[in-house]
């Protein structure tokens, strides 16, 4: 019953989210300040987490395929494929979760206990899309480059660790990253990027939105939000891959 | 002129508010007493809609804002300004940026013409020469003075302040009311201030209403609340020694 609240709760939160903006141009100009606050700012995690898994997954398949009939550029296909169907989207959607999650939870919640969001109501400004729309806008439109961004950066550090470790030839990897190559993932991946992207904002900015108390609480509403918007990513990805993938 | 008729409210089952009506004059500084937890910031929150009430009325110049839809209720609290408790200046933005916000959310003034309000607004309060500076870079006394000059951007015809001189030192205190009473009297305002402070009282209290357990227990001006016989309200005002040796004098 909890959750059906909750849910009901938060379906009603996100109707107020999205009405129309009472001064267009200034969602466009807080919809830029949300640009750099939740994705330029993100570029550095996403670039240093994706160059290492991307060697990190290149060596652990070498390492596991010890048999001498399987192809070394399988190696290069598999740490592609591996970045492109699951790392780029998921794990950097996880990672988002817990950055940009914490920042808009705190932010929102902060906000909200120091009373900021009352003098928005009070002035007659819709906090809710004010506050919320842009970062919406913001991951939605934006957060896809980060997962584009990590596919090449992530199948670049598998490039590293051949040219580094020796653990097989850049020729083999080069020619497997380029064999078998279907476009589709990558649609694919850019779907469910959007989707976490709603979570990622929707999820924390929802459990900052309706906090009440202090410092404590809001690192509380903080914490729920990271740890529900995870969930819920996961949720999505297995309901989008079987959408998506299944025949 | 703002009326409340018979106003309740209640939280969980447990009452704050019981029947309480008031009104608060135009052009006066109509202070809300009482000790806390008395129900000042749930009536304050009452009055602007931030909190939904059980029962009664609350009239603005007439229009019943209870009865009103979204956009109706909309365009009155465009008419409202607040200096809420802790200030609630928007932390990321600057102090200029914080006057001018009402201006760009609901006007199409130009830049040049926003600046130079939010300027006068400013200097109206004496803060000059700190519009690029952040809330955190100001100190209480300042960030209560920039809350009002956003609260007066707009020329709001209703000022709603919640103990505006809590966490600041005496004279800024007093200076602070003096503001705000000067602001009140200058734009003929309707000013509600929420308070538990007695130098409040009795510098700018053109009206008084003393609320005990959620109920209205007393009103009248300032010069009447000395010779006031209530006994609920004589220890609220007399509770320190000082001012009880000073009753005892008079």
């Amino acid at each position: 019953m909890r959750f059906l609240h909750d849910f009901g709760h938060y379906c009603l939160f996100i109707s107020q989210v999205f009405t129309k903006p009472e001064k267009t141009r200034l969602y466009y100009k807080q919809t830029v300040k949300e640009i750099e606050k939740l994705v330029i700012d993100s570029v550095g995690i996403v670039i240093v987490i994706s160059i290492f898994m991307g060697a990190v997954i290149t060596l652990q398949t070498r390492y596991n395929l010890e048999n001498p009939l399987i192809p070394l550029y399988l190696i290069g296909l598999t740490a592609r494929d591996t970045m492109l169907l699951e790392f780029s989207s998921t794990m950097v959607g996880l990672i988002l979760a817990g950055k940009v999650g914490s920042s808009i939870g705190s932010e929102i919640g902060t906000m909200r206990v120091t009373e900021q969001i009352d003098a928005l109501e009070i002035m007659g400004v819709n906090s809710a899309s004010f506050l919320i729309l842009p970062k919406i806008t913001a991951a939605v439109f934006f957060n896809p480059f980060l997962t584009m961004l990590s596919m090449f950066v992530g199948i670049f550090g598998g490039y590293l660790a051949c040219v580094f470790t020796g653990a097989l030839p850049p020729v083999d990897y080069v020619y497997g990253i380029q064999y078998w190559f279907i476009p589709f993932y990558i649609s694919y991946a850019l779907v469910k990027t959007v989707v976490f992207a709603f979570i990622i904002t929707t999820v924390p900015a929802y459990y900052g939105y309706y906090v009440s108390g202090g410092a404590l609480e809001v690192g509380k509403a903080s914490t729920r939000g990271v740890v529900f918007s995870s969930i819920l990513i996961l949720l999505a990805n297995l309901i989008l891959t079987e959408l998506i993938l299944a025949k | 002129m703002i009326e409340v008729r018979n106003l309740s409210k209640s939280f969980n089952g447990t009452s704050v508010l019981r029947d309480v009506s008031v009104t608060f004059h135009t052009g006066k500084t109509n202070l809300v007493i009482g000790s806390s937890g008395s129900g000042k910031t749930v009536l304050l929150k009452s009055i602007i809609g931030l909190h939904e009430i059980e029962e009664g009325e609350i009239l603005y110049d007439g229009r019943e804002f209870t009865k009103l839809g979204f956009k109706e209720k909309k365009e009155i609290r465009k008419e409202i300004g607040r200096l809420f408790q802790g200030s609630a200046l928007f932390d990321s933005s600057t102090v200029e940026e914080n006057v001018m916000f009402p201006m760009d959310m609901f006007t199409d003034m130009t830049f040049e013409q926003k600046l130079e309000r939010a300027n006068f607004c400013l200097q109206r309060v004496n803060i000059i020469n700190k519009n690029h500076l952040f809330p955190s870079e100001l100190s209480g006394g300042m960030k209560k003075r920039v809350a009002i000059a956003r609260a007066i951007a707009l020329n709001p015809k209703y000022l709603f302040c919640d103990e505006p001189n809590s966490g600041l030192d005496p004279q800024t205190a007093i200076l602070i009311d003096a503001l705000i009473s000067e602001i009140t009297h200058e734009y003929n305002m309707t000013t509600v201030v929420n308070t538990h402070d007695m130098n409040s009282v009795m510098e700018i209290g053109d009206k008084v209403m003393f609320i005990y357990n959620g109920q209205k227990y007393w009103e009248g001006s300032n010069n009447d609340i000395l010779n006031a016989t209530s006994t609920e309200l004589n220890d609220f005002i007399f509770a320190s020694n000082l001012a009880k040796r000073i009753k005892e004098n008079m």
